[in-house]
């Protein structure tokens, strides 16, 4: 695993993805062979799982440097691809194409905003931070602001995003799991995280760095073939991306003609039109935070600590946007298809008998028995469940207020839309599965890491040996992973609204002071503690505020987008504070302008670096 | 390092390109979809051209963007002398 390992990094993972690809070619024989579809669930579930471990096990290290910020060799490519592994949720994968269906353009604020942060990253942040040469993103805050106040503070913000994301992963991973083997969600989230800990554990950063490479391609695969086959289906042509252009206008003509009094579609909501579903304020304030967020989310900035060097860092967001616009411009398309499947095949039909129900496409019922389809307000589990309830409603048409489809649907449902064989729908969920675990991995280690570096090491006992540091680190991170799964089954299912919060509570508290620090030699340590806690605080208090205090909104914006107010009064309060103390000392004018040129080399030495 | 006047031309320049960066990003991010009801009236290929800007074209701009940024900053860095020795 040295540096022969880097130099043959193509032939591997070329290897891998053959390999997977063969797995899946010999799934679909056996299927059509009489395999029955819990053993294919069995099969992709049990062999990804293991491969993920096989590598994190492969990957085990001794060595600091290896453990926090895999020895800095990987290359632009690479940790792009891990970045957007890292950077993909179960939430992309799953639910962004069902909130596109149901949203229609105003969901487009999520596409826009999970993408257009990473120009914050490549310009703002990444290369400064790569050449300091951190390990995690407190390390710097300290480095930059005189200390560990400024660390603590870091930390405890780092903790309070990553952690609420890192549930949010856990549920997801747990939900994937259940359906997949048919265990509760809570056996299904112990499983995901007995995978997510065996590729972490022994070798830190170095596994998951690998492990989430492995893990993109397995989704990207799983995300991509359903819909080229549809696509190829409908229109001739295997470009969904392309060819979607179509699917929306025929949208757009059965809308304009059948949403009149009476018409199927009555009340729907266009869906190539703006601002139905969010306001322009609200619109454009989500795309902020959700840009702003990104490029402050500590364990999206830490992927670029990994790089050899402050050039590649730059090349590798290239790499990483790339990696994840593969998947974001294909979400769109999922969206139309399944839209035009509800529009021509499903509303508009007969409710008068079973018979008539009973025509209705198959997938409505598959995914109705696990409640995720509903008709006339109740599960669609059989034909005689939906005639019983739109009996009892009144209801003799299926039209577009009776018919709701859960947003994880969208996706997961496409390869029986498509009338492809389960081992597609298997393939899928393993790519649910890949994107949940790689997502929380990342997040996993960087709240681990927070602790153990910047708790443990640099503020508690800064003379543990390089061997006591790494038993401490592996000690935290089990340690965060059993508290984040315990948080996943005893929260509420609401609470995942708190995902979206971690991006407005990231933007307000880490972003002006990460963006000062660099950009602004004036910034001091009591400008940006106050900085700090007034962003964040300010943050905090709007969401807390208005979700449980009933404190009306600002000019109407809605609490996701809490940072509109955050990210404004983090910048004014680093900047005034700054102001009125005294400016930073020679030293630090020094540091800052070492930081700002890529010549040199890394700024901090380890000394217990291996 | 900041007195010689390379470093500090190096520094203006790389801000300058920053900034430009950023123009060209909030344009794409925010401007364009100001004007989505505009735009829509426009059809390619099926694709209001509103519609379109925000689910592919700012992202494919934000793609070319960023390596064109580094690639730009890495010349930058070269001519002053600033780069990272091999």
């Amino acid at each position: 695993m040295r540096d022969a390992f880097i130099a043959n990094l193509g032939r591997i993972y070329a290897l891998y993805t053959g390999t997977f690809l063969v797995f899946v070619v010999v799934l679909a024989v056996l299927e059509q062979m009489g395999l029955p579809p819990t053993v294919i669930g069995y099969a992709f579930v049990i062999l990804t799982i293991a491969v993920y471990a096989g590598i994190g096990i492969l990957s085990r290290t001794a060595q600091v440097s290896e453990y926090y910020v895999a020895g800095r060799r990987v290359p632009a490519l690479y940790n792009g691809m891990a970045t957007a592994a890292d950077w993909m949720s179960a939430a992309s994968f799953i639910g962004m194409a069902g909130s596109l269906y149901a949203q229609g353009y105003d969901g487009l604020a999520f596409i826009l905003g999970w993408t257009g942060g990473y120009v914050l990253v490549a310009v703002l942040i990444a290369p400064y931070l790569r050449k300091f040469g951190a390990y995690t993103v407190p390390d710097f805050l300290a480095a930059r602001y005189g200390g560990n106040l400024a660390r603590l503070i870091g930390v405890i913000i780092l903790v309070c995003c990553s952690l609420v994301y890192l549930m949010g992963q856990l549920t997801g991973t747990g939900i994937i799991a259940s359906r997949l083997l048919g265990v509760s969600v809570q056996v299904g989230i112990f499983l995901g995280l007995a995978g997510i800990l065996v590729c972490s554990m022994l070798g830190g950063m170095r596994a998951v760095t690998w492990t989430q490479v492995a893990q993109y391609i397995v989704l990207i695969i799983a995300y991509l073939l359903p819909v080229v086959i549809l696509s190829a289906q409908l229109t001739g042509v295997p470009l969904p991306q392309l060819m979607y252009g179509q699917v929306l206008q025929r949208i757009t003509e059965l809308e304009a003609a059948n949403s009149g009094p009476g018409g199927y579609l009555e009340g729907i909501k266009a869906h190539v039109v703006a601002f139905n579903v969010r306001d322009p304020l609200n619109f454009f304030a989500l795309i902020l935070c959700l840009m702003v967020g990104t490029a402050a989310l500590p364990h999206v900035i830490m992927r670029f600590f990994t790089t050899p060097s402050v050039r590649e860092a730059r090349k590798s967001v290239g790499w990483s946007l790339l990696f994840i616009f593969i998947l974001y411009f294909t979400a769109p398309a999922y969206a139309a298809f399944a839209k035009l499947e509800v529009f021509e095949n499903v509303l508009g039909r007969s409710l008068e008998d079973a018979g008539a129900i009973a025509s209705l496409p198959s997938w409505i019922f598959s995914y109705g028995q696990a409640g995720l389809v509903k008709v006339c307000g109740e599960a669609a589990a059989s034909a005689d469940a939906v005639l019983a309830a739109c009996q009892a409603a009144g209801v003799s048409t299926l039209d577009f207020a009776n018919f709701s489809i859960h947003p994880d649907t969208v996706v997961i449902a496409t390869p029986e839309i498509a009338g492809l064989p389960y081992v597609i729908a298997g393939l899928v969920a393993a790519g649910g599965l890949a994107a949940a675990l790689s997502t929380a991995d990342g997040l996993l280690l960087a709240i681990a890491n927070a602790l153990s570096h910047d708790v443990y090491y640099q503020m508690i006992d800064h003379t543990a040996s390089t061997k006591r540091r790494l038993i401490v680190a592996r000690i935290l991170l089990v340690g965060v992973a059993l508290l984040g799964a315990w948080m996943a089954i005893a929260a509420p299912a609401g609470i995942l609204i708190f995902v979206s919060w971690a991006f407005s509570l990231a933007a307000a508290g880490l972003f002006p002071v990460l963006v000062l620090g660099v950009w602004w030699k004036r910034a001091n340590t009591p400008g940006a503690l106050a900085g700090m806690i007034a962003g964040f605080g300010m943050t905090a208090f709007y969401l807390v505020g208005t979700q449980y205090m009933g404190m009306p909104t600002w000019f109407g914006v809605s609490n996701i987008s809490a940072g509109l107010f955050g990210i404004p009064v983090g910048f004014a309060v680093c900047w005034i504070v700054s102001l009125m103390t005294t400016p930073p000392s020679r030293e630090m004018q020094a540091f800052i302008e070492a930081l700002r040129v890529p010549r040199g080399g890394v700024m901090v030495a380890d000394k217990h670096a291996d | 390092m900041q007195s010689t006047p390379m470093a500090e031309e190096y520094w203006r320049r790389t801000r300058n390109l920053m900034w430009t960066t950023l123009v060209v990003w909030f344009v794409f991010g925010f401007l364009v979809h100001f004007f989505v009801g505009y735009l829509n009236e426009i059809v390619i290929f099926g694709f209001p051209l509103g519609f379109y800007m925000a689910a592919q074209g700012s992202l494919i701009v934000f793609v070319i963007l960023i390596f064109w940024f580094s690639a730009k900053q890495n010349r930058i860095d070269e001519e002053h002398g600033m780069a990272e020795e091999e």
